[in-house]
């Protein structure tokens, strides 16, 4: 199998120069934009459902913070900071830089199969015998084994696939259908949604969405070997060529690996 | 030197020519359609810039969303507004009756409107959302003026791109490209809601920009100058938004 091959080969990255380039700009866009974004809600931290709302209007939920407008009734008697001006600026500039950066990683990813290969599990992964395995393999903090070093799990795969096609088109989509401009144009993205207020709601959602899973996904890191997983993904190299080289074993896919344990 | 690495060079080279003259092209005609907003120096002017240009490209004439009467909130946020100066005490205690609009800049006719000659112009009225950069909005009905009436009245000038307006309150000015100011729902606004426009929600005259956020919808407008270049207006940033450090295109 030509995978094996490639492998066993020292020479070959664990992750592509495209993987790992898009990976740390997707990294800096993501805290740019979470950064930001959590000051602008400072500016009203009240949620809403269907078209409109504001301070005369039943929230649907209201993060319990000072504001940093006078005007938002909060029960703190302190105003924060504004710092809507350069938090505006820098979060409509750092979605430009993930979503361009995010079109070229899709298209890549498409034609040049990375998706089909390393992120799409193989037919005897998508078991819940196969979800299972890998679960009850990293509560028992087992070492991470060679395929994991050279290969996604299938719940890797599955949580990888959730971000790059549920939940960036989503924060993509529920982010434009704020813009009274786009939706000038293409109203029904908003509509769909169920108007502007709900639109903002499900940003918000979306955006802890994701920050959940940076939170796991760095957790896991920590737990697989937080060096081995930085060099791979900063290097390409998944370890030093000295351990690189016991590595010969022919690895076919997690499945089989999760099946040769009892 | 083997073939394969000649070619590479040769490709690479001409691959970068063609970046060099494909972003120089691209910066040419951007100027020319009017694609680069005025705040595009600085450290966040690629993003404006590539903002700007995708609305420009995308929605140079489409209409904001409009919502049926029973979409009307009940109840409107009319927001802080600082506060009045003595000159528009003086006009609240006379009833508005001597508030005037100057036109001026780049038209055959430079002049100024009272509030009666704005009436005499088309009316036009409109139910559209406010939207704060915040985060909360409200929908009202919108009655006034089209601004394209008044910059018609006034004789505009082709030369003209941009319209400069101005609140009586001196530090409180916005602008629009020519493709926000001639929009048939810009609406130099004198009613909400079937009655005059109140103080708060900046009666008695307020731009409505909306196809843009709140904040472009300057209140208590007195002035409006037609202008092709915004460098001569205070910074040069394109109005006072920038230079507190917000974005001067809010269409976002």
């Amino acid at each position: 199998m030509p995978e094996t091959v490639s492998l066993s080969n020292p020479e070959t990255p664990r992750h592509s120069a495209i993987v790992r380039v898009t990976h740390w700009i997707t990294v800096i866009c993501f805290f740019a934009l979470l950064l930001s974004g959590a000051e602008i809600v400072v500016s009203h931290p009240r949620f809403y459902l269907g078209e409109v709302g504001n301070v005369n209007t039943h929230p649907l939920f209201t993060i319990p913070i000072p504001a940093s407008r006078d005007t938002v009734p909060t029960g703190y008697g302190y105003v924060m900071p504004d710092q809507n001006g350069w938090s505006r600026y820098l979060h409509f500039q750092a979605a430009w830089a993930a979503v361009l950066t995010g079109l070229f990683y899709v298209i890549w990813g498409l034609v040049s199969g990375h998706f089909r290969k390393n992120l799409i599990p193989a037919p005897a992964d998508k078991t819940w015998h196969a979800c299972r395995a890998v679960i009850a393999k990293s509560l028992r903090r087992a070492p991470p084994s060679e395929a994991d070093a050279h290969s996604y799990n299938v719940l890797q795969r599955i949580a990888y696939l959730v971000v790059i096609f549920i939940l960036f088109p989503l924060i993509i989509w529920t982010g434009l259908a704020m813009s009274p401009a786009f939706t000038s144009a293409f109203p029904v993205t908003v509509i769909a949604l169920g108007g502007r207020q709900t639109a903002r709601t499900l940003h918000f959602f979306v955006s802890a969405a994701l920050l959940l899973f940076v939170v796991v996904h760095v957790a896991m890191v920590i737990q697989a070997g937080f060096l081995s997983r930085m060099r791979a993904m900063i290097t390409g190299r998944s370890a030093p060529p000295a351990r690189e080289a016991v590595a010969t074993r022919p690895v076919l896919s997690s499945a089989v690996i999760a099946k040769e344990r009892p | 030197m083997n073939p394969i690495s000649r070619r590479k060079l040769i490709t690479t080279g001409l691959a970068a020519t063609a970046g060099v003259a494909g972003l120089s092209a691209a910066a040419k005609l951007s100027r020319r359609y009017g694609l680069i907003p005025p705040d595009h120096c600085g450290a966040y002017g690629p993003g404006e810039t590539l903002t700007y240009a995708a609305q420009r490209l995308l929605t140079r004439n489409s209409m904001a969303r409009e919502f049926s009467r029973g979409m009307i909130s009940k109840s409107p946020f009319a927001n802080e507004t600082p506060p009045p100066n003595d000159l528009f005490k003086r006009h609240q205690a006379a009833g508005f009756l001597d508030w005037r609009l100057d036109v001026n800049g780049m038209v055959a006719h430079p002049g100024s409107f009272s509030m009666s000659d704005l009436k005499t112009l088309p009316v036009h009225s409109q139910i559209t959302e406010i939207a704060c950069e915040e985060g909360w909005s409200y929908i009202a009905e919108w009655i006034g003026t089209p601004l394209s009436e008044v910059l018609k009245a006034a004789g505009l000038s082709p030369q003209a791109r941009y319209v400069a307006y101005f609140s009586i309150d001196k530090d409180w000015w916005e602008s629009i490209d020519m493709a926000d100011a001639l929009h048939p729902q810009t609406l130099l606004t004198w009613g909400m809601n079937d009655g005059d426009l109140p103080v708060g929600f900046g009666g008695p005259l307020r731009l409505r920009v909306p196809r843009q956020l709140g904040y472009k919808s300057v209140k208590y407008i007195t002035r409006l100058t037609v202008t092709d270049s915004l460098k001569g207006f205070g910074k040069g940033l394109g109005s006072a938004s920038p230079e507190a450090g917000y974005a001067w295109y809010a269409g976002i």
